[in-house]
């Protein structure tokens, strides 16, 4: 069947999530290549243009990392072909270093960088506002409003990318992402999938010598791209009022149901700002000359409010402009109607009664509902076998990011410090070093690949003293199962693939002492980890177990569940130790229910009454 | 029906029970019948037993996000999950939720205790304008299987009248949008739910 977003009827309407609609613009856009490392709330762009892959020209490639998703694109724009670049917020640090000088290299066939922000960190381990790296690196961005004007802007960003000879930031935010809304479609582009690379090394090898001049060129395109900045349709101004709103983003559309909500549409002129780096100095002043005042609407950091002010000073207007403020807008977390609607009501001081809540302070403590591991899931028998290992001696876990981060909270309690992709390896060397404490990491098998190989380098060179566990579960499981160099790309009824063991890595690296578990096997896994625990210097444990909910998906989870029968004697260690959610308690008595149950069997191993045995066929 | 004028619904979810196949259709049928419609949600960890919220906002709003004390109609598929989304709520707010109980985590393990099943419904009673509670589970299986919760609950919101949405545009999607071999239980189960709602109100 033809994938939905390759549909070729312009004008047909469909009901898109942000992601599908960005993947749609790609598609009109006539892109040829992408790449990208998989990230909420990016992932599904990536795995509608995986899927498109299969069915037209385009090459489409899961990349070890950010860093390695940019290089690959900016080499494919400059033999000319239009590529795209998906990551969410945190890739981008991940490719700054790219990003920085491929600025002053500039591109030739268009390409796009999509940044996918997440203000409020609904799956994020911070929500840094991207648009600075829009003025880090003097690249354009764009940035939509809507689920249809993220599909427009694609398209329209390949063109700003080729007439500038730029990279395009188009930077995005969860609720673009992960909204849905109703999207026209237009004519798709022929792709040009072959390129040629042209010699040019005083424009491509940044020597100190080069990179003097393209920086010379770079500052030139950045005052070319303010002016088209200035006279793009994606800035634009709404109303003639005097009360000025400037806004971006998924603000705006707060603003425009504000404007409505408040009947304040006579008063009020609204700049909408969609190419919002360069800023646009000229439209800027010229906006702030028509108002008495001005409402800055923007979430995260003040990014346009400092620019706005800084314009206000070389007009030599003083006229109020305001946004991060106590009494309006916050740097936390997302906005939503109702706040943007109440600051602007304070702001511009019109009379307004916020909605009315219930008062709940009569309601009991609920019971909260934290994502967990999986019913059968193979990081939780791995947590098991290294606490027992570990147990009697005090531990720190320094551990990364993924599906295993949910084992922080207890009972595994199996996590002390994460921080981003890969620095578990790194934390490990600094812990063992300075404390006398036992370290044990724990990183999974992509994020091994992503960021994690560098860490081990360096702890077996430092010779450190650690036990890095790689949590293999042959998939990165946490963004929905996408592919890495780890993974068998057969499974997936692909050929054409190589496949890198993370065990041949591991052991060419040199840590001293590897050894491969089954974490299933709880008893083996437990003496394993022991072993490695009294190893000095750098071990390697390396849990082999597929991920339960992709096992599902390939058809090969043997799922039998099990019971908890009459020998059971209360010892409860099965559910108080193991925190899998196919326990519960009816009257006091411990039961599994078999719905959820995979029969993975760890929890009959560690009865000890026996107790817990399979259900019967 | 006026179509100009804005409703917004919030669906509130367990991972698993269906809650975002509940949208589209809902979403499909808006854009079936011409009526302006936007959502977002909230999926992240869906399949790692979180909470899925759902916000649609039908007619004429340009936002994808519903404020607290906004939702028009609050549905939640799960009792304690409906009580935990009260915020999104006002005395004006009409509440359908499924009564049959999924235990958190920490409520299985015996650390905390899920509150009683006749508490919550004199709490979202006491606070909103009017609750339609009832065992949707039960009337899933009764329609043919225990996952087409989501399709009794979709017939019973539109029951209410709150949606700018006719039956007969909603079921025309489940006929054409939904997976062929589940078509006759989803129908089923939506007029299981529908007649349930007509029968509470």
């Amino acid at each position: 069947m033809t994938h939905k977003l390759l549909t070729d009827g312009p004008g047909e309407k469909m009901m898109l999530l942000g992601n599908e609609a960005i993947a749609r613009g790609a598609v009109e856009a006539g892109v040829a290549f992408a790449s990208t490392y998989p990230g909420t709330p990016s992932s599904e762009i990536s795995l509608n243009l995986f899927q498109i892959s299969k069915q037209t020209d385009l090459y489409f490639e899961y990349s070890t990392n950010e860093k390695v998703a940019l290089e690959v694109s900016a080499a494919a724009a400059n033999a000319g072909v239009r590529a795209m670049c998906i990551m969410k917020h945190v890739g981008v640090n991940v490719a700054a270093d790219v990003l920085m000088t491929l600025a002053y290299i500039g591109v030739k066939g268009g390409l796009v960088i999509l940044t996918a922000d997440d203000p409020f960190m609904f799956s994020s381990q911070n929500e840094q506002d991207n648009r600075y790296y829009a003025k880090l690196s003097g690249l354009p961005m764009l940035e939509p409003s809507s689920v249809a004007e993220a599909k427009e802007m694609v398209p329209r960003a390949f063109d700003l990318s080729e007439k500038l000879g730029e990279p395009v930031l188009l930077r995005t935010t969860t609720r673009i992402n992960h909204s849905t809304g109703i999207v026209s479609f237009g004519q798709v582009q022929t792709p040009q999938t072959r390129g040629d690379f042209t010699k040019d090394p005083f424009n491509y090898v940044c020597v100190p010598a080069v990179s003097r001049k393209l920086h010379v060129r770079l500052l030139e395109n950045m005052d070319r791209a303010e002016e088209l900045a200035a006279a793009s349709e994606f800035n634009f101004v709404e109303g003639d009022g005097t009360w000025g709103v400037i806004c971006n983003g998924v603000s705006y559309s707060y603003v425009a149901d504000a404007v409505q909500d408040l009947d304040i549409g006579d008063r009020t002129r609204v700049l909408r700002i969609g190419f919002s780096h360069p800023v646009p100095g000229s439209l800027i002043k010229d906006f702030l000359k028509a108002c008495d005042k001005v409402l800055v609407v923007e979430e995260g950091e003040p990014y346009m409010e400092e620019a706005v002010k800084a314009f206000a000073q070389e007009a030599g207007l003083t006229l109020p402009v305001r946004g991060k403020d106590k009494d309006l807008f916050s740097r936390l977390y997302e906005f939503d109607p109702a706040l943007v609607r109440g600051a602007m009501a304070r702001f511009f001081g019109v009379p307004y009664s916020p909605p009315v809540t219930p008062d709940l302070s009569d309601l009991p403590e609920l019971p909260q509902r934290p994502p967990n591991l999986c019913a059968g899931c193979s990081h939780r028998a791995t947590y098991y076998a290294v606490k027992k290992a570990a147990e009697g001696s005090d531990t720190i876990y320094p551990s990364d990011i993924g599906c295993y981060t949910l084992g922080f909270l207890p009972p595994l309690s199996m996590a002390d410090f994460v921080v981003c992709m890969g620095a578990s390896v790194g934390a490990a060397c600094g812990f063992s070093k300075v404390t006398d404490k036992k370290v044990v990491a724990f990183i999974g098998d992509s994020t091994f690949f992503h960021s994690g190989m560098a860490g081990l380098v360096n702890a077996v060179f430092n010779n450190h003293n650690f036990t890095l566990v790689i949590l293999d579960n042959s998939t990165t499981a946490m963004t929905g199962h996408q592919p890495h160099p780890g993974v068998d790309m057969t499974d997936m009824n692909m050929d054409g693939y190589g496949r890198v063991s993370i065990e041949a890595v591991v052991r060419a690296i040199g840590a001293p002492h590897v050894t491969v578990i089954k974490p299933f096997k709880v008893k083996k896994s437990i003496e394993a980890v022991r072993e490695a625990l009294e190893f000095k210097g750098v071990s390697v444990i390396i849990s082999r177990e597929a991920c339960t909910l992709y096992a599902k998906s390939l058809n090969r989870l043997n799922s039998r569940a099990f019971y908890v029968s009459d020998k059971c004697r209360h010892d409860r260690g099965c559910l108080d130790d193991l925190g899998c959610p196919a326990f519960y308690l009816r009257n006091e008595q411990v039961m599994i229910d078999p719905d959820l149950c995979v029969g993975c069997a760890v929890c009959a191993q560690l009865c000890p009454e026996n107790a817990i045995l399979p259900l019967k066929a | 029906m006026n179509q100009n004028q804005t409703t917004r619904l919030i669906i509130v979810a367990v991972g698993g029970q269906g809650n975002l196949l509940a949208s589209r259709v809902i979403g499909e049928a808006a854009l079936a019948s011409n009526v302006p419609v936007r959502m977002s949600e909230i999926h992240g960890m869906a399949q790692r037993g979180g909470v899925v919220e759902s916000a649609i906002v039908f007619g004429n709003a340009e936002s994808t996000i519903i404020s607290d004390g906004e939702a028009d109609i609050l549905v939640g598929f799960e009792p304690l999950e409906t009580l935990r989304a009260l915020n999104k709520c006002n005395p004006q707010t009409l509440v359908i939720t499924n009564l049959s109980p999924l235990s958190p985590a920490t409520v299985s393990a015996g650390k905390s205790v899920y509150p009683g099943l006749k508490e919550i419904q004199r709490l979202i009673r006491e606070k909103t304008a009017k609750l339609i509670a009832f065992d949707a589970a039960a009337l899933a299986k009764e329609a043919g299987s225990v996952l087409s919760v989501n399709m009794v609950l979709v017939g019973a919101m539109i029951q209410t009248g709150v949606l700018p949405l006719t039956a007969e545009s909603v079921k025309e999607i489940i006929r054409t949008k939904t997976k062929e071999r589940f078509v006759d239980v989803n129908l089923a189960a939506f007029e299981l739910g529908f007649s349930k709602a007509d029968a509470s109100s």
